[in-house]
C-alpha cells in the first residue's frame, strides 16, 4: 500500500515520525489479531464500537461516572472517601454553603471562605475578562494591520499562551518580589517601593494583570482569525461611499466580528471562573484570602485542610457546575441568534 | 502587487482596516501609535521572560543587590595567598583620592581589612566600608544549573515530566483517532448519541468533578503514580472533534478498495487513515504535549509523594520552601519553560495556524 509511508506533504513533525514508525509496526501487528477476531464476530459496521471502546471507557470512568458520585459526595458528610461509608446528609452541605444572614457580606455567612471565594471569583472574572477581551481586540487590529514582520509580532504575544501556570507564577514573583525589578525601578523614579503582593489591592491587580498577560495571546490570536476572515470588498465599498472610519469600524468591522467575540467571551468567562494554577502559586489566595477563588476553595475544602470535607467541596463543585453551564447555554442562544442573522 | 491598484488606505480608516497606513517614507500617527505599541508590547511580553533567563544567571550575591544589575554581574574573587577561601574584591577610595582594587579579609562594624591581592606580604590596613565598592566582573553562575543536576533531584521531576507528557501524548493519539475513525467512516446506530456523548464532555471541566475523580483514581491504585495523571488525560473531546472533522475529508473510496484487497478494518485505519490524517494529528500532538507539560491541579492532587512529582510540582513546592533559595528555583524555572519554548520556536506556524483554526487550547 502506498499510502503508508508518511505524509507526502513536508511535514515540521517528520523527525518526530521516523523513529515511531517501528513501534508503529510493532502496534499495528499485535493489535491485528484481536481486531481480525473481533470484526469476525461483529461485522464490518459494528466494529465502529471496539474503535470507540477505549474513549467511551475513559470518558464514562473520569467524566461521567464521576458526575454520578459527586451528587453522592454533595448529600454526604463526614470524612470518609469511600461514599458507603458516608452517612447521608440530603442538602445539609448546600445549606450550610448558602446559609447567610446577608448575601452582601461575607462574614454574615457560616462558610464566610466561600462567599469571599465567590466574591472574588466574580470581581475577577469581570474585571479580568472585560479588560483582556479589550486589549487582544486591540492587539488584533494591530497585528492585522500590514506591519513589519508580522509573524514574529504574533510570537510575541502568543509566547507566554505556551507557559506553564507554575512558571508564569514564578516569572512575576521575582518580578513583584520587595527587592525586585518593579521596585528598583519605581526607587529610580524617586518613588517608594511597595510591597506588591503584601497589599490586598495589588495582589488582587496583579493577579488581574498576570492572568492577562498570560491568556490574552490565545484570543488575541482568534480574533485575529476572525478579522481576516472579513472580505476586503466590504470595506472598499464604505470607503467609496465615504463612510467615516469610526463609523465603518462601528457598522462593519464590530458586527462581523460579532461572532467571534462571543466565542472569545465566553471562552474567557469560562476559564476564568475556574481560574486557579497561576494565582495558587502568585500568592496562594493571599494575603488573607484577598486573591482566593472558588476553586482554591473546593481544592482546600477538600483536599488541602486538616479535614477532608469532600461533601462540601463536592457541594460547591456542583454550584459552580450550575454557573458554568448556565454560561455554556448563553453561549449556545448567542451563536445560535447569530447564525440566525 | 495588487495593492498598488487600490487608493491606499489611511488615517483612522487605515488602522481599523487591513491596510498599510502610508507610502515609504511617510508615516502617519497611526503608524508612530502601531509601532509604539508593538514595542511597548514587546517589553511587556517578553520582557518579564528575559529578565528570568539574565536573573537565573546570577550569583545569590548578585541577586541580593538592590537595584539590581541588568546583566549577570556578580562581586569578583580572588585567591590570596595565605587564605583558605577566595576573597571578596572591592575598589577602595584612598584618602588621597586613588582607587586600587582590594581583597577583603573580614568586615568588623563599619571598617574591613583590605590587603592588596598581588602584594598579600603588605600586610592588611583598615578601610571604613563607605570607602569601597564591590568590584564587579560578568559572570554567568552556570554552577544554579549544575547545583540542580548534581545536589537535586532535577533528573528524576524531569524524567516524570517527560514520561507523562510522552505516553500520555501517544495515547491520547491513538484513542482519540480511533473514536474520530469510528464516527467519521462508519454507520451505526447511536452514532449521533455517542458523538454528542463525547462532546458534552467539555461542558464538564474537570475541576467540577475533583473530588469523584480522586475516588476513582484512588479506587484504581493509581495515587502517586503517573498513571493516575495520564488515564484521566487520554481521552479529551477537542482530539476526537478535531481528528473527526479532518477523517471526514478523507474519501470513502481509499477505504473501500483497501476492503477490496481484504485488508481488516484495523489495518485500514493504522495504514491508510492514520498516516493521511497526519496534519491533524500533528496539531493534536502539539496540544496534548503542551496539556500534559504545564498541567497542575490535577497532578497537585495524585502525586503526593515527591519522588513522583512532575517538574511543575516540584518547582511550587520549591518555591514554597522558605529556605529555597532564588537563584536555584530561577534555573529551574528557565529549564522548565525551556521544553515549551524549543516546541514554539520550531513549530510557531503550525501552532498558532492550528490554534486559530481549531479554536481550542
Amino acid at each position: 500500500m502506498a499510502v503508508m509511508s508518511s505524509p507526502e506533504r513536508p511535514s515540521p513533525l517528520r523527525f518526530l515520525w521516523k523513529p515511531l514508525e517501528a513501534l508503529m509496526q510493532a502496534v499495528l501487528n499485535t493489535v491485528e489479531i484481536p481486531m481480525r477476531w473481533a470484526q469476525r464476530m461483529l461485522g464490518q459496521q459494528k466494529i465502529a464500537w471496539v474503535f470507540l471502546l477505549p474513549n467511551l471507557l475513559i470518558f464514562g470512568l473520569f467524566t461521567y461516572l464521576p458526575i454520578g458520585v459527586n451528587f453522592l459526595y454533595a448529600t454526604t458528610g463526614g470524612t470518609n472517601l469511600w461514599p458507603g461509608d458516608r452517612p447521608f446528609l440530603g442538602m445539609d452541605n448546600f445549606e450550610v454553603l448558602l446559609d447567610c444572614e446577608n448575601y452582601l457580606d461575607p462574614a454574615t455567612c457560616r462558610r464566610d471562605l466561600f462567599w469571599v471565594a465567590v466574591y472574588n471569583s466574580a470581581q475577577f472574572v469581570v474585571l479580568q475578562v472585560g479588560f483582556m477581551v479589550t486589549f487582544a481586540l486591540i492587539t488584533a487590529l494591530i497585528l492585522n494591520r500590514k506591519i513589519i514582520g508580522r509573524g514574529f509580532w504574533r510570537s510575541v504575544f502568543f509566547y507566554p499562551v505556551l507557559l506553564s501556570p507554575v512558571v508564569v507564577a514564578l516569572i512575576w514573583k521575582w518580578i513583584l518580589q520587595r527587592e525586585g525589578v518593579l521596585n528598583a525601578a519605581l526607587v529610580g523614579l524617586g518613588a517608594d517601593p511597595v510591597n506588591w503582593l503584601l497589599s490586598p489591592d495589588w495582589a488582587f491587580f496583579w493577579v488581574v494583570f498576570v492572568n492577562i498577560w498570560f491568556q490574552m495571546g490565545f484570543y488575541t490570536l482568534i480574533l485575529l482569525a476572525g478579522l481576516q476572515a472579513i472580505p476586503p470588498d466590504v470595506y472598499e465599498a464604505a470607503e467609496m461611499d465615504g463612510t467615516k472610519p469610526v463609523r465603518v469600524f462601528t457598522r462593519i468591522t464590530l458586527p462581523l466580528l460579532m461572532p467571534t467575540m462571543i466565542v472569545v467571551l465566553v471562552l474567557a468567562l469560562i476559564r476564568a471562573v475556574q481560574a486557579f494554577d497561576e494565582i495558587f502559586v502568585l500568592t496562594g489566595g493571599g494575603p488573607g484570602s484577598a486573591t482566593m477563588f472558588i476553586v482554591q476553595y473546593i481544592y482546600e475544602t477538600g483536599f488541602a485542610s486538616q479535614i477532608q470535607q469532600f461533601g462540601i467541596a463536592a457541594a460547591a463543585s456542583l454550584l459552580l457546575a450550575v454557573v458554568l453551564f448556565i454560561l455554556t447555554m448563553l453561549q449556545l442562544r448567542a451563536t445560535r441568534r447569530q447564525m440566525n442573522g | 502587487m495588487a495593492d498598488a491598484a487600490l487608493p491606499v488606505r489611511r488615517g483612522v480608516l487605515g488602522f481599523l482596516i487591513n491596510a498599510r497606513g502610508a507610502r515609504a517614507g511617510r508615516l502617519h500617527w497611526t503608524d508612530w501609535f502601531t509601532y509604539l505599541y508593538l514595542g511597548l508590547g514587546l517589553i511587556v511580553m517578553f520582557g518579564p521572560v528575559l529578565w528570568l533567563v539574565l536573573s537565573s544567571f546570577k550569583t545569590t550575591g548578585a541577586l541580593e543587590e538592590f537595584p539590581p544589575t541588568f546583566l549577570p554581574y556578580g562581586q569578583a574573587y580572588a585567591e590570596v595567598e595565605g587564605h583558605a577561601d577566595p576573597l571578596p574584591l572591592f575598589t577602595v577610595t584612598h584618602e588621597d583620592g586613588t582607587q586600587q582594587v582590594m581583597a577583603q579579609i573580614r568586615r568588623l562594624g563599619i571598617v574591613s581589612q583590605m590587603v592588596d591581592p598581588a602584594d598579600p606580604d603588605a600586610g592588611w590596613i583598615r578601610v571604613p566600608i563607605d570607602q569601597r565598592v564591590p568590584y564587579r566582573e560578568f559572570h554567568f553562575a552556570v554552577e544554579n544549573y549544575t547545583f540542580l543536576f548534581d545536589q537535586f533531584n532535577f533528573l528524576r521531576y524531569f524524567w516524570n515530566s517527560v514520561f507523562i507528557t510522552v505516553v500520555a501524548t501517544l495515547i491520547t493519539l491513538l484513542f482519540n483517532a480511533m473514536a474520530a475513525y469510528a464516527l467519521a467512516k462508519y454507520d451505526f446506530k447511536g452514532r449521533m448519541t455517542i458523538f454528542i456523548f463525547i462532546i458534552a464532555t467539555l461542558m464538564i471541566p474537570p475541576t467540577i468533578v475533583l473530588v469523584p475523580t480522586f475516588l476513582v483514581v484512588s479506587e484504581m491504585g493509581l495515587l502517586n503514580n503517573p498513571w493516575g495523571v495520564i488515564w484521566p488525560a487520554v481521552a479529551t473531546p477537542t482530539g476526537v472533534f478535531l481528528l473527526r472533522q479532518y477523517m471526514l475529508t478523507i474519501p470513502d473510496d481509499l477505504i473501500d478498495a483497501a476492503r477490496m484487497d481484504n485488508a481488516s478494518e484495523w489495518r485500514i485505519f493504522w495504514r491508510i487513515i492514520m498516516p493521511l490524517a497526519a496534519p491533524a494529528l500533528a496539531v493534536l500532538a502539539i496540544f496534548s504535549i503542551m496539556w500534559r507539560w504545564n498541567e497542575f491541579l490535577w497532578p497537585l492532587i495524585v502525586l503526593s509523594r515527591s519522588e513522583t512529582f512532575t517538574l511543575q510540582l516540584a518547582l511550587n513546592s520549591f518555591q514554597g520552601d522558605l529556605l529555597t533559595q532564588w537563584n536555584y528555583l530561577l534555573a529551574m524555572t528557565v529549564l522548565t519553560l525551556l521544553p515549551i519554548t524549543l516546541v514554539f520556536a520550531f513549530l510557531q506556524r503550525f501552532i498558532t495556524t492550528g490554534i486559530a483554526s481549531a479554536g481550542v487550547k
